[in-house]
């Protein structure tokens, strides 16, 4: 157990304190933009969903980089290709079930 | 609601002479297997040594065991229909019953697929895959046992199915509205539903176990890519064992509400939409054939590189190759269902996908013929195996890129020739392979070798004998002959149907000659002891350990350099060294919790299917508390110290000396 802890526990604390906090300052703002865009009725409709949507994958990647800790070092690469093989996966299975089902049931109607 | 939910003494079926006489010598082998343990005092030793075992070479031998258990009462099932097809022609009604014809259909293919196939190739991978790495055991002994005991759990239900009850009529796959309540009021589709839950948890934790074991448990030194192929070949199929078991889970989780809650998920009517269970099903069931023929493939690799005794050609090719058919396995699914009527796009892009998952194969193939080109090939039995695979499943694999065509497949859709289609590439790929693997490390797991002679015979029986049973049936696919028919009433057919049947017989011999084998080789064990621990001239690590291997695998490694890191250490010569002092070895404890555990959700499903609600409650707190339970024990683990395994090094040294 000990060395599992060391990779990023105790011995750098503060930086993962830090971490932590930029992630949430980042989601913060993120949460904030999409919020702000949407009750004051900045935009026209297009661009506000365009930013909601952006806005919103932006923070996905903001929470896998600093709260999941997900990155390309060598220790981290395994779980960032695990991450990104089930993202495949699943966008794939899902993506082609729907495209599947939707094209199944048109030419039924 | 009565005690016993809908079990009454009216649920065993004992009208029917066929279960009857069937169930009475399974009785009979019973008390003489149990008179045979009582007799020589066994009991203990199977208790301590076995079934409690979290050992991964126990286990390995135990998923073998149940896997030719359930091989044959899976080809009791084939043989069967094959002499009622022979019988019932000509409008003759034959010896079964359309109803118990249904039942056993429908078993063959759950047995054959969940029950042989998956516990043979988890077997052989339970055995070898921390051999080959290097590796103590796996990450999760406890865990690996568990896995075992559920698998061994949907087994017993679905033999329970035999004699008590019926099982499902509706084709392994258990289409709705079919497999509903409306059309399926019995507890047939049920055994179906909790049979392959259950084992099917127990196969996602065997994956996440063997992938946690190849990432952090290598030799040292070791990097991914110097890993034997075999094992290369396991983690690509336990990478997709954790990506599409929990798909099976989901959709059996969603029939099952269906039938036990009266849910919509795939009614006719409420809004349900069967086509999805068909979508859902074959999202898990294509990846599924992968998991099955992946690891045959790295067997076939492994052999080919010992007995050619030259390095694999193209390891990295295969490596590569192999994670391409992962990756494309997920986007094939359709071409199992082309005729279900999506739109032309969606069959073409899954036609040319099907098309394209040739390629990777095909790479496979020309890299075991260049292993071959030039090498000193031994005709040994593994060998045999294999190349009769290369011939095989090479006509099996032109057969379903035919398929592969969408205008094809709607004139060929559930025909004979789709039967002959996936025999050709289950038998001829993922079995050959299995008994490639059984004869190769045999001696490694029993420390004695098989009889060549027999082997090669039984291996004659059954490539003959698959050619004269499924050949007929492409010609029957082709003469619109459809699958899963009761008796049929049409003479141009006969003749074929008569051909296949000898097939089957052929193949029978083959199997019994398999068991004689055991027998024999077993009887004269003294004769072929493999004393050495590496019978073949093995390349990877396993075959430097003893035969069979000391319970800890290895008393310590130097780092691998290469991928055949044994064949290196003997060229080095720095193969069997003797080492003057050794560290103790940590080593987890043998429990009796996954066996118990499991015995509990075997109670709770078996409730679940006759509805027997206290004891499905009962079967569930049990299990819940023995996790508890397990969860906070703390003995789990001892050490060897190391004047013992100083010992048993010395002793196996000693063997290797004397041996050479």
């Amino acid at each position: 157990m000990s060395n599992a802890y060391a990779s990023h526990g105790e011995g750098d604390f503060s930086a993962s304190v830090k971490s932590y906090l930029v992630g949430f300052v980042l989601s913060v703002v993120l949460t904030g933009i999409p919020f702000w865009s949407v009750m004051t009725h900045q935009f026209d409709h297009m661009t506000t969903l365009w930013v909601v949507v952006i806005t919103a994958l932006v923070q996905i990647v903001v929470h896998l980089k600093y709260f999941l800790h997900l990155d390309f070092s060598k220790e981290g690469r395994i779980n960032t290709f695990s991450f990104l093989f089930t993202a495949l996966i699943i966008v794939m299975v899902v993506g082609l079930s729907v495209w599947i089902i939707y094209a199944a049931n048109e030419l039924m109607m | 609601m009565s005690f016993l939910g809908k079990l009454t003494l009216e649920s065993i079926p004992y009208h029917e002479p066929i279960i009857m006489v069937t169930l009475a010598a399974v009785a009979i082998i019973g008390v003489i297997i149990a008179a045979l343990i009582t007799k020589h005092q066994k009991w203990g030793v199977l208790w301590h040594d076995w079934l409690t075992s979290v050992d991964h070479k126990k286990l390995g031998i135990m998923y073998i065991v149940l896997a030719m258990v359930m091989l044959v009462r899976g080809f009791s099932d084939a043989i069967m229909m094959r002499t009622q097809q022979a019988l019932a022609t000509n409008g003759a009604a034959g010896y079964l019953p359309p109803e118990h014809y249904d039942q056993i259909f429908t078993a063959h293919g759950v047995i054959m697929i969940i029950f042989m196939a998956m516990p043979f190739m988890i077997g052989l991978m339970n055995l070898v895959v921390p051999l080959q790495i290097g590796a103590r055991d796996v990450a999760f002994p406890f865990l690996n046992n568990l896995s075992f005991w559920l698998t061994t759990s949907g087994a017993v239900l679905i033999n329970i199915s035999l004699g008590l009850g019926e099982f499902a009529k509706t084709g392994w796959v258990a289409y709705p509205p079919l497999s509903e309540l409306a059309y399926s009021p019995g507890v047939g589709v049920d055994y179906y539903i909790w049979a392959l839950q259950i084992s099917g948890i127990g196969t996602t934790l065997t994956g996440v176990n063997f992938i946690a074991t190849v990432l952090k448990m290598r030799a040292p030194g070791m990097k991914l890519m110097q890993m034997p192929i075999f094992t290369w070949a396991c983690t690509w199929a336990n990478v997709l064992i954790v990506a599409s078991f929990p798909i099976l889970t989901a959709v059996l989780g969603m029939l099952t509400l269906d039938r036990y809650l009266d849910f919509h998920f795939f009614t006719n009517d409420g809004g349900g939409n069967a086509m999805m269970y068909i979508n859902l099903f074959w999202a898990w069931g294509h990846p599924e054939v992968y998991i099955l023929v992946l690891p045959a493939f790295g067997i076939f690799s492994e052999v080919f590189s010992t007995f050619t005794s030259k390095r694999l050609f193209g390891y990295t090719s295969m490596v590569w190759a192999t994670g391409a058919i992962s990756v494309l396995g997920f986007i094939v699914w359709l071409h199992h269902f082309f005729t279900m009527g999506s739109s032309a796009n969606v069959n073409a892009f899954f036609g040319v996908m099907t098309m394209v998952i040739a390629v990777p194969t095909g790479v496979k193939l020309f890299n075991w013929l260049f292993t071959i080109y030039r090498g000193r090939l031994r005709f040994t039995v593994p060998v045999l195996w294999s190349l009769g695979f290369m011939v095989t499943f090479t006509i099996g694999g032109m057969t379903g890129v035919l398929l592969a065509l969408p205008g094809a497949d709607y004139v060929l859709h559930n025909s004979l020739f789709l039967i002959a289609h996936f025999h050709n590439t289950i038998i001829g790929g993922a079995v050959f392979g299995y008994m490639a693997g059984f004869a190769y490390w045999f001696p490694k797991a029993m420390g004695f070798t098989l009889n060549e002679r027999l082997g090669k015979a039984s291996f004659w029986c059954w490539q003959i004998g698959f050619y004269v049973a499924f050949m007929p049936l492409y010609v029957l696919g082709f003469m619109g002959m459809t699958r899963r028919i009761n008796h049929t009433d049409n003479p141009a057919w006969n003749f074929w149907l008569y051909f296949a049947v000898v097939g089957a017989f052929i193949i029978l011999v083959g199997i019994i000659l398999q068991f004689v084998q055991l027998y024999v080789s077993f009887r004269d064990r003294e004769q072929n002891l493999d004393t050495t621990g590496d019978p073949w001239n093995g390349h990877t690590l396993e075959w430097s350990t003893s035969s069979p291997p000391q319970f800890y695998n290895f008393a310590q490694l130097d780092p691998v350099t290469d991928i055949d890191a044994f064949t290196d250490m003997k060229e080095k010569g720095t193969a069997y060294q003797r080492r003057e002092t050794y560290q103790p070895i940590h080593m987890p404890k043998n429990t009796a919790s996954g066996i118990a555990m499991a015995a509990c959700i075997t109670a709770m499903g078996f409730a679940a299917i006759w509805h027997i609600w206290w004891l499905a409650i009962v079967g569930f707190a049990g299990t819940f508390v023995l996790f508890l339970l397990r969860a906070y024990d703390n003995d789990v683990d001892y050490y060897v110290q190391p004047d013992e395994v100083a010992r048993i090094e010395n002793a196996h040294l000693d063997n290797v000396a004397r041996g050479r």
